[in-house]
């Protein structure tokens, strides 16, 4: 935007006076908001239980020293940007790394190996696990915000109702994990289908309201209807899944046993592990199938421009309920995978923040890469843990500070960050997926879509 | 029938509040036909705010009332600065620089946003829940019944006709002044006015300081109303106060305080007769069965598709 003219070339000192005075305006309006968040602290006394407000001023003027601090070096980079001369093009708009190829292969590998490492210990297992559930989910929900572009709120949802409809089906019936695995994604399928059929004419962002408002929806009902679901207790003592059939106990008849090994807890941790890889991978597989039939171009064209589908025959009614289906159905798997690992669900598990989340995932991935995917799940859970690691801040904030909590904070800001910046995510450029003679690729900040 | 007749003039009260807050999403759906998923939490920061304020001016139940009343406008009038100046920041941070990107886009900022403000309340202002003590505890007897008697707090009468009062305002503001035709033209063809020498983005962001105004005193009723606040008030009550603008006809403006009203009478009476438990699914289907059966609502024009 900003060409190189001489008459708007100023020196820095002649440009210095109006951007303090632009800084300080920014100075102002940080200190207003931050005036009662970080200044004016509503303590509740433990005594009375009545309110008195504690003054912060450090906080305040950290805060405010901090945001006069990035608006200077912004000012200071506009005015570069104004007076330097700009260097043809310095970057081009996308390139295809050389690396890039191998990425999937090498993570593939990695992560096949992992159980099996020297230093893999039961804390690593508990947080692989852990990261490739947010993977599978994150794929799921891929299919329906990346692929066909409809925005759902209520992702957990699904996921709740995968969770819930094993541990009933093993409490009622006994089923064993293995039946109620695909049950689990049928359920939760005809979820997605029952939500979806009367949404379906709605324009993208009341879709987004009303997936959140059925999100909340279920969370409220499993949280009251007591006899059924257990209420806010939760259901436990929720069967584990077995090796088809072998139990990982310490019997004669377990897994240990069976195999002629030493018994060791972390053989199930194993088990576990490989079960959400192999239905993450099982995940992949089927949505990057689907990308290249027609359903999956039906719903990149639908992303796109709906108008334009409709009038090319597309029937938008199928190819919708078809993506509310499929990523709900992923959705389930996850979600009874996740009561199985847990042994206890309970509806706090599913709340909307568990949504963001993972629709934060499918943002900062690229919304349709799906390599991008696995990154945001590594960096958003290690990040968790790495926050949990800075206990030093609570010699800062008090006892009560818990780094963790942050990390929901960090979320909201990056997926800001990320739409202002690249709005097609870090690690994505799209290719698309149909080409003539040579395969382009299209770099992110030159798309703009149309009306989806 | 006394039951019923509380529960209206409960239904009423809460209304307002859902009302207020419903014209924030309204007419920034109205103009940029974007879904401001933060607005809920402007709300909560607004709430906040007046808390503060009530606690640095030092009213409590003992204060005497006219005096109360006038520190209370006070404490509206400074929530509104403060949660205006949030309203323009989101806008101009998040929202702006997205305009002309791809549709999703400034949705999943607003929901960033919308988690951020949320979390920087919460680490900022602790995750405990807020207490005020109840300030002008009287009210008067409407009709002593032989099981119930029906009764209206002065606090209620203080929120209804203050809504009143600002809702006369705020069309006054719309009808009368230039920005208000600027809004006005904005709804209509925002790039028609755009090329008639209109500035779109100041009357965009006034929209935004607007709504987020309104909000601000619809928290502040909030606390008064309910006496205690934290920091995820923002997500019910936003989910409510946009169903009430579905409800009324999103872009159109009595239809958002018509539909405040209806969204505050369904959820008092439902937890009446039905359940109290189930009163936030109650209002939220109503989103869904709104949505499906008339996506126009009550007032509202039907949205034509323009290629």
């Amino acid at each position: 935007m900003a060409q190189p003219q001489n008459n708007h070339a100023q020196n820095l000192g002649q440009a210095l006076p109006s951007m303090i005075k632009r800084s300080l305006i920014v100075l102002a309006i940080a200190s207003i908001i931050f005036a009662p968040t970080l200044l004016l602290r509503l303590q509740v006394s433990k005594i009375e239980n009545t309110l008195f407000i504690q003054y912060r001023w450090v906080f305040f003027a950290i805060g405010c020293a901090l945001i006069l601090v990035w608006r200077l070096i912004y000012e200071f980079r506009a005015w570069q940007r104004a007076n330097v001369p700009l260097k043809a093009s310095s970057r081009p708009q996308s390139q295809e790394s050389r690396f890039a190829p191998y990425v999937g292969p090498v993570l593939l590998i990695a992560a096949i190996l992992l159980p099996f490492m020297p230093f893999t210990d039961r804390y690593i297992l508990d947080i692989s696990i852990l990261i490739v559930t947010y993977v599978m989910l994150g794929w799921g929900l891929q299919i329906v915000v990346g692929l066909a572009g409809l925005l759902d709120l209520g992702y957990v949802a699904f996921y709740a109702v995968g969770a819930y409809s094993y541990a009933l089906l093993a409490e009622h019936f006994g089923f064993g994990f293995w039946i109620c695995l695909p049950l689990a994604g049928v359920f939760a399928a005809t979820w997605g289908v029952i939500l979806g059929f009367p949404v379906l004419r709605l324009r993208g962002d009341y879709l987004a309201i009303v997936t959140l408002a059925f999100g909340e929806i279920i969370r409220v009902v499993l949280l009251n209807w007591r006899d059924f679901t257990g209420g806010s207790n939760g259901l436990s003592n929720i069967p584990r899944p077995s090796f088809f059939g072998i139990p990982f106990s310490q019997g004669p008849d377990g897994f240990a046993a069976t195999f002629g090994l030493e018994y060791s807890s972390l053989q199930r941790m194993g088990f576990l592990y490989f079960l959400i890889l192999a239905l993450a991978l099982l995940t992949f597989y089927i949505s990057s199938r689907l990308r290249k039939l027609p359903m999956g171009r039906a719903w990149e064209a639908l992303r796109e421009d709906e108008i334009a589908c409709r009038s090319l025959g597309l029937n938008t009614i199928n190819t919708k309920l078809s993506a509310f289906a499929i990523g709900a159905m992923f959705g389930g798997f996850a979600g009874s995978f996740f009561a199985a690992k847990q042994a206890f669900i309970s509806p706090e598990s599913f709340n909307f923040m568990e949504s963001a989340t993972i629709l934060a995932i499918v943002v900062l991935g690229g919304m349709s890469s799906q390599i991008g995917v696995v990154f945001s799940s590594i960096a958003m859970v290690g990040g968790i843990e790495a926050l949990r690691q800075l206990q030093f801040l609570k010699a800062i904030f008090g006892p009560d500070f818990d780094p963790s909590s942050l990390r929901l904070l960090f979320f909201g800001l990056a997926m800001v960050i990320v739409m202002l910046w690249r709005p097609r995510g870090f690690v994505s450029s799209r290719v698309p997926t149909v080409f003539f003679r040579e395969k382009k690729s299209v770099g992110s900040s030159m798309i703009s879509q149309g009306r989806g | 029938m006394d039951y019923l007749a509380q529960q209206l003039i409960n239904g009423l009260t809460l209304g307002s509040i859902y009302g207020l807050i419903a014209i924030g999403y309204t007419m920034v759906y109205g103009i940029i036909g974007m879904i401001n998923f933060a607005h809920g939490d402007v709300f909560m920061v607004g709430s906040f705010v007046s808390l503060i304020c009530i606690l640095l001016f030092g009213i409590t139940g003992s204060t005497d009332i006219v005096i109360g009343i006038g520190i209370l406008m006070i404490v509206a009038v400074i929530a509104m600065a403060i949660s205006g100046v949030y309203g323009w920041t989101i806008e101009r941070l998040a929202y702006r620089p997205l305009r002309g990107s791809f549709r999703l886009a400034p949705l999943i900022t607003a929901i960033g946003v919308s988690i951020f403000l949320q979390n920087f309340v919460q680490e900022t202002q602790g995750a405990r829940v807020k207490p005020l003590q109840a300030l002008f505890a009287g009210g008067f007897t409407l009709h002593e019944g032989t099981e119930f008697t029906v009764r209206i707090t002065y606090m209620q009468i203080l929120i209804v006709l203050l809504t009143i009062a600002l809702m006369a305002g705020f069309s006054l503001l719309i009808s009368r002044t230039s920005l208000g035709r600027a809004q006005r033209a904005c709804e209509q063809d925002l790039k028609m006015t755009q090329l008639l020498g209109i500035d779109v983005d100041r009357t965009i962001s006034m929209t935004f300081v607007i709504g987020a105004m309104l909000a601000a005193v619809a928290g502040l009723m909030y606390l008064l109303y309910y006496g205690v606040i934290d920091f995820f008030i923002g997500f019910s009550a936003g989910v409510k106060a946009f169903t009430a603008a579905v409800l009324g006809g999103i872009g159109s403006l009595p239809g958002a305080m018509i539909g405040g009203v209806l969204i505050g009478l369904i959820e008092v009476l439902f937890a009446a007769y039905f359940s109290s438990e189930y009163k936030d699914v109650a209002a939220f289907s109503m989103l869904i069965i709104v949505l499906i059966f008339m996506p126009q609502g009550l007032l509202g024009r039907p949205e034509i598709e323009k290629v």
